[in-house]
């Protein structure tokens, strides 16, 4: 449950303020798919970046499940970050001296889980992503549709509640897209939060609940209830 | 995250970047190297010096005849008076003190030693049975001057190991009579081979009963007397009363001057600590300028791996996290750089050691802990300012740019 309140984040660039979110309430339940789409600088990656905890608001409150997080210090938002979120980017950043598994199981690494707890935890995501053939490749030697699925594989290592994807198709042809998107959707299906964020209006369109968004605000807020509905 | 996490994290960076780590090692193995090859130059000088005041054995108190003021004259010089000598009975009176164990007294001189025809120019050392303890010399052959009243001298002599081999080649020399000046020695003992010790080679000495040099250079006066004290607690005493002794026998006049092989040993030790901590230390520089650079490395990676950084905070690293691997792989550089160092360092020295084997050289256990040591510091503590500024990383931008 993600609920933002008069959210405000201004940029000062060159001088000049920059309004990249105006006023934002908006609230998402646990389980939603939800697309935002909007020209370029309309501050649609700037709100995914708030709702992912990476950006702090200039003015507002925003509370993730029940709990305040608007005053929260850097560690703890590391943590909360850490537990609750799954980021997936459009140019995958995954760690290129790091292997596939490597990659995938940062998070758990950084969360301080024993390797004895870590390595099923890998071999099974290894397996649901399709990437036991690739555990030991690094970046370089995977095409762009495997690193996103890594990408994804790590995303989820954590088990969030909410996976946070920033134009995750961007970079991959329509056919790999296309699976990209299938297996994000699994999540969704598989009871998770799934915000995604792109220019591509047939991807927006696949999602249940599609927000758009132009000069920081947003404008419209599109639900199909039905098909929501059967998601849950 | 876990330490061994943390290891394995900066393992993967610094084996990964191979020409950089290999840059660093350099640069701190010069530095650990230096310092562990300067202080064992320093520590071989101060061990060498110090072996020879040991060589001249220890508890060793040695008196001298007229007295050397630090400032001033003599005050013989003043109304015409020369010092007094120091004589055979002086010696002996030194029995008297409870902290002495042995007295030997000794005349230095030069003679000719003559065998057949057969010429050398020695020189000649006068004393008695007590020196070969005294000044823990070993024989090679025969026995030593007789023991006995040393008032009364056989007419016997002991040579140095070259006088043997130059005078005698391949014959026995053992009861050969040698000629010195005008008397006729019988050769009863030939001294082991003990090389050079503060300018007196005793290989090439040969020695006499103290009265017979005393009649070889028309002369009742010592050239010094040697004393070991009982104990090495008893040579300050040892020293307190030769100058008691030799001042009641001297009229109430102090005219000697007491050495101890202590002071010295412990004045030579100062100097050559102080000199061997002092290069220590400027050797120690370059580990400072190994320090800057792996903070120059730092900074360059923090800048290279920013989307890394914004990334490992986007997955939940909190700026501790961030801040200790680049610690880790500091202090694992740093680490490395100091084997590297240690083992040039010990690949030095014996190097060194083969150029110069009669000197000790051994490298001082406190370079050995400090240059590590150091190196370690060094690099940590030119980390804190990259680290905090990848600490400060703000995630959103270091992920956005490509």
């Amino acid at each position: 449950m993600i609920r933002l309140t008069g959210i405000e984040r201004v940029f000062v660039v060159g001088g000049e303020e920059v309004h990249a979110l105006r006023a934002v309430d908006l609230e998402i339940r646990q389980g939603e798919y939800l697309s935002i789409m909007g020209p370029s600088g309309s501050g649609k990656s700037t709100l995914l970046n708030v709702v992912g905890l990476l950006d702090r608001p200039n003015a507002g409150t925003y509370a993730l499940d029940d709990r305040d997080v608007t005053g929260l210090g850097e560690d703890e938002l590391a943590r909360v970050r850490r537990e609750k979120i799954g980021f997936v980017f459009q140019f995958f950043h995954l760690v290129p001296r790091l292997t596939a598994a490597q990659n995938i199981a940062l998070p758990m690494v950084l969360a301080g889980i024993a390797p004895g707890e870590r390595a099923p935890r890998l071999e099974l995501l290894l397996r649901e992503y399709g990437l036991e053939d690739r555990a030991h490749h690094r970046p370089d030697q995977l095409s762009g549709g495997q690193c996103q699925r890594v990408a994804i594989a790590r995303a989820m290592s954590m088990r969030p509640s909410v996976i946070l994807a920033d134009e995750p198709t961007g970079n991959l042809d329509r056919h790999t897209g296309q699976e990209v998107m299938a297996v994000l959707e699994r999540l969704h299906e598989a009871g998770g939060t799934l915000v995604v964020v792109t220019h591509d209006g047939e991807l927006g369109a696949r999602a249940h609940r599609r927000l758009r968004m132009v000069d920081g605000k947003i404008v419209g807020d599109e639900h199909l209830r039905g098909e929501h509905a059967a998601a849950r | 995250m876990r330490p061994t996490d943390h290891l394995g994290f900066a393992w993967q960076v610094v084996s990964g970047s191979r020409g950089r780590t290999a840059l660093i090692l350099l640069a701190m193995g010069i530095g650990v190297a230096a310092v562990v090859l300067v202080s064992t130059l320093g520590e071989g000088a101060r061990r060498y010096v110090l072996d020879q005041f040991g060589s001249l054995g220890t508890n060793l108190v040695i008196v001298l005849p007229g007295r050397s003021e630090t400032a001033g004259v003599n005050p013989g010089f003043i109304i015409g008076k020369t010092p007094r000598d120091l004589t055979l009975d002086d010696a002996l009176a030194l029995g008297r003190s409870h902290a002495v164990k042995l007295i030997a007294p000794l005349i230095v001189g030069t003679g000719d030693v003559r065998w057949g025809a057969k010429l050398r120019e020695s020189p000649i050392l006068g004393s008695t049975a007590e020196l070969l303890p005294v000044r823990h010399m070993g024989l090679a052959q025969g026995v030593f001057l007789p023991p006995g009243d040393p008032h009364h001298a056989q007419p016997v002599c002991v040579i140095g190991a070259t006088v043997r081999e130059e005078i005698f080649g391949a014959q026995p020399a053992l009861g050969e009579w040698l000629r010195i000046g005008d008397r006729r020695f019988r050769v009863i003992g030939v001294m082991a081979r003990q090389g050079v010790s503060f300018g007196v080679n005793t290989d090439e000495v040969v020695m006499v009963p103290l009265v017979a040099a005393q009649a070889l250079f028309n002369t009742e006066s010592l050239f010094r007397i040697l004393i070991e004290a009982k104990s090495r607690d008893q040579v300050v005493a040892a020293k307190e009363d030769a100058i008691e002794i030799l001042r009641e026998r001297h009229e109430g006049e102090r005219d000697v001057t007491v050495i101890t092989q202590d002071a010295v040993l412990a004045t030579f030790d100062r100097i050559l600590r102080a000199l061997t901590l002092a290069v220590g230390g400027i050797a120690a520089i370059s580990l400072a300028v190994a320090g800057i650079l792996i903070m120059n490395v730092m900074l360059i990676a923090v800048t290279q791996r920013r989307r890394e950084i914004g990334l490992l905070k986007a997955l939940g690293a909190t700026g501790g996290q961030i801040r200790l691997s680049f610690f880790t792989e500091a202090v694992l550089l740093a680490l490395g750089g100091a084997a590297l160092g240690l083992a040039v360092g010990k690949l030095g020295q014996l190097f060194i050691g083969q150029l110069y084997p009669q000197i000790p050289f051994a490298a001082p256990w406190w370079a050995l802990v400090a240059a590590p040591l150091t190196a370690v510091v060094t690099a940590a503590l030119f980390t804190v300012a990259p680290a905090a500024r990848a600490a400060r990383l703000d995630p959103v931008a270091a992920l956005s740019r490509r």
